[in-house]
């Protein structure tokens, strides 16, 4: 049975338990690259960068959301993001979003003071997860 | 004795008071139910990010950090969350309370950080240095605004402005039991915050021993101490918008419950001048006739 495979997983914001449920496996992305867990990984706490995470849910179906910043708490069986800012592709503007895009890509094209390069770097990966989790949801 | 119409008049104007006070009671109570359900859907990410970090502590602890200890002679940074208005009962002065009566604040070793309008102007008045305000925020804290404020402060705390940074909040225990708190920030001593916070779960805890970290211990705390400090200030931020309804929905409900004393106690003065009109008037006629007879 596929119930052998699955792990819990929650994903909780500062204001709302954003998703709870049973996954085979779940991908994000974190500062040192991007990550896929299945059941029995080895215990690991990492920190989140921006990008979008997949949730391959029991049943089948694959849930999809942008997560931009916080970290992942991996045990045995269960995975806890703690996620400071996390959306749902329907609550993203992706309007909005392409422009901050346009936005941070021309401001490191100016290449501007090192504060305001890192900022824009954060701004466009911020701007391109969201992108990301509309378009491949 | 008082006339009549003192007393008719004193009861209408009570009477309008109080109903002033139960309206206030009314939108307090509403504004309290939804002011505790976020504060308790906040409360589980605040546990699980309080687990996280004392796990790291726990096995950093000879790492030598500028956020575990820091020697530096900065000020001392206090930040203050009060609401912007009042009628509140003790709940603004409390808090106002734990950072003038504390020695370990004097005016010119302190700088405050404001949340709320109410804490400002008191200290102010007391003579501490105001470094910011945020009263706007208190009225609907979102965390975006708990990340500006903790920039700021750690930001300042880098600098070596500030060296160590408490938070003077009020705890929402229930909806009668509101309890101010001072809550040491920076460097983080867990110690303290466990005394405020109990935490239920031990599941976290017992796996502890074998977790890794991506980054390594010392650049993980670099970023999740900040996301630690700013959970806790939202957290407070949330509690304290629950705590002042509480407060204000009980100071209101006292408020109602005297004024409707006092009326009774009006009418029952009223009704003796009345009757006592009555009866001087029948005696003045009964007078009259018997000295017309």
């Amino acid at each position: 049975m596929a119930s052998d495979n699955c792990f819990k997983v929650k994903i909780i914001a500062p204001d709302r338990l954003f998703y709870e449920g049973e996954a085979e496996m779940i991908e994000l992305t974190t500062t040192e690259g991007q990550l896929g867990v299945y059941k029995g990984h080895i215990p690991l706490t990492a920190v989140i960068a921006p990008g979008v995470v997949r949730v391959y849910e029991a049943g089948g179906e694959v849930k999809s959301a942008a997560l931009i910043s916080g970290f992942v708490e991996i045990l045995q069986d269960k995975v806890e993001v703690l996620a400071e800012i996390v959306e749902w592709p329907d609550e993203i503007d992706l309007h909005r979003a392409e422009e901050a895009k346009i936005r941070a890509e021309r401001r490191i094209a100016e290449k501007a003071t090192d504060v305001n390069m890192a900022r824009a770097e954060l701004a466009l990966k911020r701007a391109v997860a969201r992108i990301d989790t509309v378009e491949n949801k | 004795m008082a006339s009549m119409r003192d007393i008719k008049r004193r009861k209408t104007s009570i009477q309008s008071t109080q109903q002033i006070t139960k309206a206030m009671k009314l939108v307090s109570t509403v504004k309290l139910q939804r002011a505790k359900s976020a504060a308790e859907r906040s409360k589980i990410y605040f546990n699980e990010m309080f687990a996280t970090v004392s796990s790291i502590l726990e096995r950093s602890a000879n790492i030598n950090h500028p956020y575990l200890n820091n020697s530096g002679d900065g000020k001392k940074s206090v930040v203050v969350v009060t609401s912007n208005r009042g009628l509140a009962g003790g709940y603004n002065s409390n808090v106002t309370k734990l950072v003038t009566n504390d020695d370990r604040f004097s005016k010119d070793d302190t700088v405050i950080y404001a949340v709320g309008k109410k804490g400002k102007d008191t200290l102010q008045r007391k003579g501490f240095e105001i470094a910011a305000d945020y009263t706007e925020v208190i009225n609907a804290p979102l965390y975006s605004d708990a990340i500006d404020i903790c920039n700021t402060l750690l930001e300042a705390y880098k600098k070596g402005e500030i060296s160590e940074i408490y938070l003077a909040y009020t705890v929402f225990k229930n909806t009668v039991s509101q309890v101010p708190t001072m809550l040491k920030l920076l460097p983080v001593d867990l110690d303290a915050a466990k005394d405020v916070k109990e935490l239920k779960d031990d599941e976290t805890y017992s796996v502890k021993a074998i977790m890794n970290f991506e980054p390594e211990e010392e650049e993980a705390l670099d970023l999740i101490i900040p996301k630690y400090v700013t959970s806790l200030l939202y957290g407070a931020m949330i509690e304290a918008v629950a705590s002042e309804n509480g407060a204000r929905m009980q100071a209101m409900d006292n408020a109602t419950s005297n004024a409707e004393e006092m009326i009774q106690d009006l009418e029952l003065g009223y009704n003796r001048a009345r009757q006592a009109h009555i009866t001087q008037e029948l005696t003045e006629i009964i007078g009259g006739a018997e000295a017309l007879s």
